[in-house]
């Protein structure tokens, strides 16, 4: 059942076509990246999914629904997460309440409620802070849930903010750039952590250029180039299509799938 | 009067005001662009002009007196970021709007002990209060095309200033780039203190030339201030050029409103319609919207 | 770390009960009038702390609300409905006791709103307006809420000057005391100078008691976190624009409830407290206790109130002013009470000690 629906959807800049009626599908339980060469379309895309940007024309429906130019916050809540290109925590508070944040869309308590600490209020708020730090554990950071987001090194950040994003409570998880800035074994990690992610019934969308890293663990691949898509497939199907090779020639995409054969 | 008369004199009050709160408002823009500071205390600095030329009017020539206030006031001006903004870069800019704030209370309190709380006034540059001239049918007095043709005057030179000199060109560059004004080696904490010199200077200037006409009192600087910073918002903040239009905009207003409304309700016209142009078209008449640009994550 | 916020609450209770003692004391309890008036005020300055340190708000109109509450009362329980009387409203009015028969200042009857009914058409008033407001200012981020409070600000400013309703220059006066039935009453009677002195610190104390749990909330997080980073906020399913105009909001409506009481106290109400410069005074008081620091800002608040209100600094009361905030802005940015409070929090965790290991010294 496809749970991520993009139905020819276009968006330019002045006169930049960014995304140019691209039409691609993810289904249930999938790991499918979205790659390509800088200024491809990839993060417009993303943003357009995740309700960052309008699009101008075309569809994107999550779960049969029209999501198209919804609220970001809706689309939340509708059950679609993402992390950012730069990591985009809230840099005054702790790592425990950033990930509380997460918890936001799925939680109730609001002004009068939380004046007052009403008994409700106080036994949502414990749960909040159970699971955040069960998903804090999660990512491996439970020794820093009480540090402040700010005082992180790069990776922990994207670590927290992959914990944010999965405190929504999301089917869809979409991971912009997962593994820029990660060292080698940071990326072995969170290649795991994602398949275990995946594992745990969520769905997974990402945009990566680590290539290794992109063959290892997606089911399928979309590629684009120029805001258009070039060629959609396996894996293997991706490395052998000769409109990805001319895209990629003379680039690490050789090399990687290389290293990926022996 | 005729009623075409009357609205000619409207227009004229209108534009002799208007262009004073023009050179506050540039002085807004001036350090806003540079340091992203709102400057609370821009209006103080046409107070002190006023009340400086207006002592040292007392022994020197008039000319040499509106010279010495505005070096004097520019000079305050530089001293004023070099002690209190220079120091304070790691503090927020609220913080440093707040400090703003207090300079401009400090300032009009020291100037209430200093001088008092008497209505002060330069004599009229030529001519006296009752001499006016013709111009298109509405009596004129002389000071108001002295008004207008020293804010033009301003004008043009900040224009050239900005747009044609090098040091002009590093300001803007400033503003719009801190990094990369850096590494083109432009001096960024000398161009903010070259800012509020500027500024200040500007607002002396102001003060001066105004003075004949609505007179200079200590608490005149926070009225000034307002309505040259709402002049600043209406042309679209961070657009020196545009803040004239803005000033001029909010003195007519102004005028015009006396005509319709009791004068007790002067001002709520000029901020009732900056609330709708705020709302309506929020960066200003010639502001560009930044809207959702090509915004990366 | 349980301990921490009773700390805070204990050490304001034991030292305003000391002020009262003190004062009495010394024979000045007559003090205690400028007191109280400084605690109304401090609610003013914990309302604009709150938006301002936990949602990233600066307005400059809450000099504005604070006259919208004490100019609603003030007139609605001044003014004379009796020629409304006959009307079928005026009668169903009377029945509810929305209007109440009031003897004047000179004796003759008067039939006035009755002071609840004066509070909450107030508080209703004053959401209806910060919403009005709110709304399209806080959809455009930076500066521009600032400036929209600042323009309305001196737009109230304006009208009640011109209004006779409002008594244009000289506000209005012969506000009655607000009674809770024979129990209490928020007047200005020197006799109950006292009662009224904690009747203040009462309501100063629920407020912050309540804005603290509401920061360290569900709403607080979600506040701080759209101050940092509003898009991510949005992105994590945080419904943006309605939190900031709810927080607005709410901020507008304690300005407004301390100039209720405020008005009700002092019997009276005047132009000046809708001027640009209270409105900037409340700013500066926040930022000078800390923004992100509530009781810190209700502290230096009250002192600097205090101080001003007794006319210690005479005619260099604005200066003193002006200069105590640029010298706690520039040398102690997050308020003058935050390096002695973490003195004490060293303090008490020492005596404490082994209370607070895993929430970590950060």
């Amino acid at each position: 059942m496809a749970l991520l629906e993009v139905d020819t959807v276009r968006r330019s800049f002045g006169g930049v076509v960014a995304v140019d009626r691209v039409s691609f599908r993810v289904d249930q339980g999938q790991i499918k990246a979205i790659i390509g060469p800088n200024g491809a379309g990839k993060t417009s895309l993303f943003n357009i999914i995740s309700g960052l940007l309008k699009p101008e024309s075309g569809r994107v429906r999550f779960k049969g629904q029209d999501i198209g130019g919804r609220k970001p916050y809706q689309i939340a809540r509708a059950g679609l997460a993402r992390t950012f290109q730069n990591p985009s925590l809230f840099l005054q508070i702790s790592v425990l309440e950033n990930v509380m944040v997460g918890q936001h869309c799925r939680t109730r308590s609001e002004f009068a409620g939380c004046c007052l600490k009403t008994p409700g209020q106080r036994r949502e708020e414990r749960a909040m802070r159970d699971s955040a730090l069960a998903r804090i554990d999660y990512v491996g950071l439970a020794d820093r849930a009480a540090a402040p987001a700010g005082a992180l090194a790069f990776g922990q950040r994207r670590m927290v903010e992959l914990a944010r994003a999965l405190a929504t409570e999301p089917d869809l998880l979409l991971l912009d750039e997962p593994a820029s800035g990660l060292n080698m074994s940071e990326t072995d990690e969170l290649g795991q952590l994602i398949e275990k992610i995946r594992d745990s019934g969520v769905t997974v969308l990402l945009v990566e250029h680590d290539m290794s890293l992109v063959m290892n663990i997606s089911d399928e691949i979309l590629v684009l180039d120029n805001g258009a898509t070039i060629a959609e497939g396996s894996p293997l199907a991706i490395q052998n299509d000769p409109n990805v090779i001319a895209v990629y020639l003379g680039s690490d995409f050789k090399h990687a799938s290389a290293s990926q054969k022996s | 009067m005729g009623q075409s008369d009357l609205i000619l004199q409207y227009f004229l009050s209108g534009i002799t005001k208007g262009s004073i709160y023009a050179v506050v408002a540039i002085g807004f823009n001036l350090i806003y662009s540079a340091t992203g500071i709102l400057n609370f205390a821009q209006g103080e600095f046409v107070m002190l002009g006023g009340m400086v030329a207006v002592s040292l009017a007392f022994f020197l020539p008039l000319p040499v007196a509106v010279a010495a206030a505005v070096v004097f006031v520019a000079l305050l001006g530089g001293l004023l970021e070099l002690v209190f903004f220079r120091r304070l870069r790691r503090h927020s800019i609220l913080h440093l709007v707040i400090i703003t704030i207090g300079l401009s209370i400090i300032i009009q309190e020291a100037a209430l002990h200093v001088w008092d709380e008497k209505v002060r006034s330069l004599p009229y540059f030529t001519g006296n209060e009752i001499s006016s001239m013709h111009l298109f049918g509405a009596a004129v007095s002389p000071q108001v095309l002295w008004v207008l043709g020293t804010v033009a005057v301003i004008v043009v030179f900040l224009h050239v200033f900005l747009k044609y000199t090098m040091r002009g060109r590093a300001m803007r560059a400033c503003s719009s780039n801190p990094d990369a004004a850096l590494l083109a080696g432009i001096n960024i904490a000398n161009m903010r203190t070259l800012s509020f010199v500027l500024s200040a200077g500007l607002g002396a200037m102001a003060g001066c030339v105004i003075s004949p006409i609505t007179l200079t009192h200590y608490e005149m600087g926070s009225g000034l201030a307002i309505k040259g910073f709402s002049a600043a918002i209406l042309g679209g903040l961070g657009n020196p050029m545009a803040a004239v239009l803005g000033g001029l905009l909010v003195g007519v207003l102004e005028a015009f409103s006396v005509s319709v409304l009791p004068a007790a309700y002067t001002d709520v016209t000029a901020f009732a319609i900056l609330l709708l142009v705020l709302f309506v078209r929020p960066h200003g008449l010639l502001g560009t919207p930044a809207g959702e640009s090509v915004r990366e994550f | 770390m349980k301990l921490r916020p009773a700390i805070g609450i204990v050490a304001l209770v034991i030292a305003l009960v000391a002020a009262q003692l003190v004062l009495r004391a010394m024979d000045k309890e007559y003090c205690l009038t400028q007191l109280t008036m400084a605690i109304y005020y401090a609610i003013v300055v914990i309302g604009l702390c709150f938006i301002m340190g936990y949602a990233g708000q600066v307005s400059l109109g809450h000099g504005a609300f604070f006259a919208i509450g004490g100019y609603t009362t003030a007139v609605l329980t001044t003014y004379d409905f009796s020629r409304f009387e006959a009307a079928a409203w005026g009668r169903a009015l009377k029945q509810a006791h929305v209007f109440v028969v009031r003897q004047d200042m000179y004796g003759s009857d008067v039939l006035n709103a009755a002071p609840w009914a004066a509070f909450v058409t107030a508080m209703a008033a004053t959401l209806v307006i910060a919403v009005l407001i709110g709304y399209p200012a806080l959809r455009l981020k930076g500066h521009y809420l600032t400036m929209a409070t600042l323009g309305f600000g001196l737009i109230v400013y304006k009208i009640i000057l011109g209004s006779t309703l409002t008594g244009t220059t000289d506000g209005i006066v012969g506000v009655p005391a607000w009674s809770f039935g024979t129990v209490a009453a928020i007047s200005g009677k020197s006799a109950a100078r006292v009662q009224n002195y904690y009747i203040a610190c009462g309501i100063a104390l629920l407020v912050l008691v309540l804005l603290r749990n509401l920061v360290r909330s569900r709403v607080g997080r979600a506040l701080r976190a759209i101050h940092d980073h509003e898009t991510a906020a949005n992105a994590m399913g945080i419904n943006t624009a309605r939190y900031k105009l709810k927080a607005f909001v709410a901020s507008a409506l304690l300005a407004a409830l301390a100039g209720v009481l405020l008005t009700h106290y002092t019997g009276g109400v005047n132009p000046s407290e809708a001027g640009a410069m209270k409105s900037v005074r409340y700013v500066a008081l926040a930022a000078a206790g800390g923004t992100t620091n509530l009781w810190g800002a209700a502290v230096v608040s009250i002192v600097l109130n205090f101080l001003s209100l007794r006319g210690w600094f005479g005619s260099y009361d604005n200066a003193v002013f002006g200069a105590l905030l640029i010298a706690i802005v520039s040398l102690a940015p997050e308020g003058p009470l935050k390096p002695l409070g973490l003195l004490l929090r060293r303090f008490s965790g020492r005596w404490l000690a082994g209370g607070r290991s895993n929430d970590g010294a950060a």
